[in-house]
């Protein structure tokens, strides 16, 4: 082993990582939200994507969607000390895998350029509940529902259909059949 | 009806449900109404600190050593900066503060106003909560749950900023009821078949050991009594972190000394060998695991603790019990009395060799040092103190550096709440306030201060504090005129390159103690140390103690950086024993 000159120890063996969908119920107040990301970047934690709104106007509960990634250690460790923050009402969270439960996230397309190119691009987005939000002569909106790696992949794809613009959110997820979250 | 009072009387009013005696505090415009109320409420005394800074440690050291939670109160803007450290400090050693601080008035947030700052954004991180008041209705409901976030689950700090504008307006106050609904952010529904599973397990063990940590002191005086009983049916060895130091009596022959990275031969030799670990409320620091990849390899772990994040963090362990340490503890010996009665008997078999085995570690003596006629042995300075202040009760505090842990090494504690030191931070600066905050709490006891002269000048404004409330504090300085632990690492771990870690001028230690308006003792030499240490407790006044020691004196056993337990480096004595070259240190 190399010698070490801190006085820290040396990083041990990292684990694998997984993706992960954690989903939080918290009070709708001031800083809420910058409570949960500042305990992601304080601890290192990472997201990739992060989708939040109020759920409940009558008990003031929003619903913060993250996609994160870390060893199985570190996805126990976010949910505890997310569980710690006082506004925080409950945690969930499931693998990307995880059959038993839905995500999506929208993206906005805005092209431009000629009838034919656009009409190309809308076959495309067809798989992918396309809906023609706003067209022009020479432009239109797009707004497709899917998962993040078709996003990833339209968004390439969409590139030679004259493609200028592109506003995506993040991930949102719900149970399949008659289950909810615990 | 209830008559309608300022926001400024309902903060006094909280506190006075609260039962708060003490606020440790400095004013500024933005906390000038409640200063101006303070007048009107007498069970409430305010003492008045040097710096912020100073407040939130004295607080600390009030809410350590008495049980009771610290209360601060600062301004907006640099009063609110300069207590994040102490709060960042109470946070990592889990102390229950709540500090109020105030604010400019809510139409000016946001404008970037005479000494405003974004206190709770800035706080966030190193509070359990903190709230921003914008309405008066919510004032005193958000006082008192600031009040139970900061007591209960684990203990930490709490901040509650007031703009000043809701310290002007007024509103109803309805007297506190404590409310006995759960938050649900307190866990202390473990499983008794996990005691069950425990106790089983420590009837199986052949080489145990308990290692307890801080989470027993704040568990209360209750859970250290129960601990003592637990060790006594059960003749396991017990070590102890820094902070939890005081929880088991140190001159007991069960008891292995302090663990981790100064820790004894024999504490960090049986945790690396154990086949049973039973972690009581400690956190699995860096400072006590070395390297993780090889911490324990044979042992099966258990770990209580109230947090649930604590479990599992750093290292993986078999049996998790969630739960406050009392309770807990108070289980197992329980279920040890009605299941196995004669544990220890039966026991004793089983563990001797591995009690064999910690005599021969003991054997080591690997606290020893090369004594001086000449110079003053910081070793020997603190065993002295020991010697001549253990019959007293003494309360000790710390700074940070090599005489913290020449003092968590040579002082032995036999109850718990008598030791205050920075452990998780490691801030230098925090005894000497500490120190105040203790003397508060404990008029009638000797505090004292072991201080290292780098760390004591980062907060010797707060000698002012203790000579005008006649605390007589006794800050007891281990002079090397160097940052002993910062020089200590150099010269193992970077080729004696003292860079920046001599301070090549300080203060005449005796004389700044007669500009303070107190008391100035030098000792010199081994001869003279015990009259002076014997002069200074009999001193009734604030004392600055300026012990001049070794300077090149090292603090051994020492868990080099990257290494596992059992990969210890000696002292001096060990070292000539066994011929460690130049080429040995260079493995640090």
């Amino acid at each position: 082993m190399s010698k070490s000159k801190s006085a820290y120890s040396i990083p041990g063996k990292k684990g694998k990582l997984d993706t992960h969908i954690i989903v939080v119920w918290v009070d709708n107040e001031a800083g809420v939200l910058a409570r949960v990301v500042g305990l992601f970047s304080g601890r290192g934690y990472n997201i990739e994507s992060l989708a939040v709104a109020e759920i409940d106007s009558k008990l003031n509960i929003s619903r913060i969607t993250i996609v994160t990634t870390g060893t199985p250690q570190v996805i126990d460790q976010i949910k505890l000390q997310l569980k710690k923050l006082v506004p925080v009402h409950k945690v969930a969270d499931f693998k990307r895998e995880d059959k038993q439960v839905i995500f999506k996230e929208m993206a906005l397309f805005k092209l431009v350029g000629n009838n034919n190119k656009r009409n190309k691009a809308l076959k495309a987005c067809k798989k992918f509940n396309a809906v023609i939000l706003d067209k022009t002569n020479k432009s239109c909106v797009i707004q497709i529902t899917a998962l993040r790696r078709d996003i990833d992949k339209m968004s390439k794809n969409l590139k030679q259909f004259g493609l200028v613009s592109i506003s995506r959110t993040g991930a949102v997820a719900m149970t399949r059949g008659a289950e909810t979250f615990k | 009806m209830p008559k309608s009072i300022s926001g400024a009387e309902i903060v006094f009013k909280c506190l006075e449900d609260q039962n708060v005696d003490f606020i440790f505090g400095y004013p500024g415009g933005a906390v000038l109404p409640i200063y101006d109320e303070l007048k009107n409420h007498s069970s409430i005394k305010h003492i008045l600190v040097r710096h912020e800074q100073g407040a939130g440690h004295a607080a600390e050291g009030y809410a350590r050593s008495s049980g009771k939670p610290g209360v601060v109160l600062v301004t907006s803007g640099p009063g609110a900066t300069n207590v994040v450290t102490a709060l960042t400090d109470a946070y990592m050693d889990s102390v229950p503060l709540v500090c109020i601080s105030g604010q400019v008035p809510t139409h000016l947030i946001g404008t970037d106003a005479f000494q405003e700052c974004d206190t709770t954004g800035i706080t966030r991180p190193c509070t359990k909560h903190n709230w921003l008041v914008k309405d008066i209705k919510d004032l005193s409901k958000i006082i008192h749950k600031a009040f139970e976030v900061a007591t209960t689950g684990r203990p930490g700090p709490v901040l509650v900023d007031i703009p000043k504008d809701i310290q002007f307006q007024k509103t109803n106050y309805s007297k506190f009821k404590k409310e006995n609904k759960s938050n649900g952010k307190i866990h202390n529904n473990f499983n008794h078949k996990d005691i069950d599973k425990l106790v089983k397990l420590m009837s199986k063990a052949k080489k145990p050991i308990f290692y307890t940590g801080g989470g027993v002191i704040n568990s209360g005086p209750k859970a250290s009594e129960l601990l003592r009983e637990l060790v006594s049916i059960t003749g396991f060895p017990i070590t102890s972190t820094l902070q939890g130091l005081g929880c088991y009596p140190g001159d007991d022959n069960l008891f292995l000394g302090m663990l981790g990275m100064h820790g004894t031969y024999e504490a960090n030799n049986a945790m690396h060998d154990c086949d049973l670990m039973i972690n009581i409320g400690a956190r699995f620091d860096d400072r006590i695991t070395g390297k993780i990849d090889e911490f324990s390899p044979k042992s099966k772990k258990v770990h209580i603790d109230i947090d649930p994040s604590s479990i599992n963090k750093n290292v993986k362990v078999d049996l998790p019990i969630v739960g406050d340490v009392q309770s807990v503890i108070s289980a197992i010996v329980k279920t040890i009395k009605k299941t196995k009665p004669n544990f220890v008997k039966s026991n004793k078999q089983q563990i001797s060799k591995w009690w064999e085995q910690i005599g021969k570690w003991r054997e080591k003596k690997s606290l020893e040092y090369i004594n001086s006629n000449e110079t003053i042995k910081p070793q020997y300075a603190v065993q002295r103190l020991y010697e001549l202040t253990k019959n007293k009760d003494t309360f000790i505090t710390t700074e940070v550096g090599q005489h913290q842990m020449w003092a968590a090494q040579h002082y032995k504690f036999d109850k718990p709440n008598r030791w205050m030191t920075s452990g998780g931070l490691g801030t230098m600066g925090y005894g000497l306030p500490a120190a105040v905050g203790v003397q508060i709490a404990h008029p009638n006891k000797l505090v004292v201060d072991i201080a290292g002269e780098a760390s004591v000048l980062m907060t010797i404004q707060e000698m002012s504090t203790a000579v005008q409330y006649n605390l007589p504090i006794k800050i007891f300085i281990l002079n090397n005129e160097y940052m002993g632990m910062v020089r200590q690492w150099q010269e193992l771990l970077h080729d004696k390159n003292y860079s920046e870690s001599y301070s090549a001028a300080l203060p005449d230690f005796v004389k700044l103690a007669e500009a303070y308006g107190c008391v100035g003792i030098r000792a010199k030499t081994p001869e003279e140390l015990d009259d002076k240490i014997i002069e200074m407790i009999n001193t009734d006044r604030p004392v600055i103690f300026d012990c001049l020691v070794d300077k090149q004196e090292n603090c051994f056993p020492m868990i080099p950086s990257g290494k596992p337990h059992n990969q210890m480096l000696l002292g001096p004595k060990d070292q000539e024993k066994n011929k460690i070259t130049g080429k040995g240190k260079t493995l640090v």
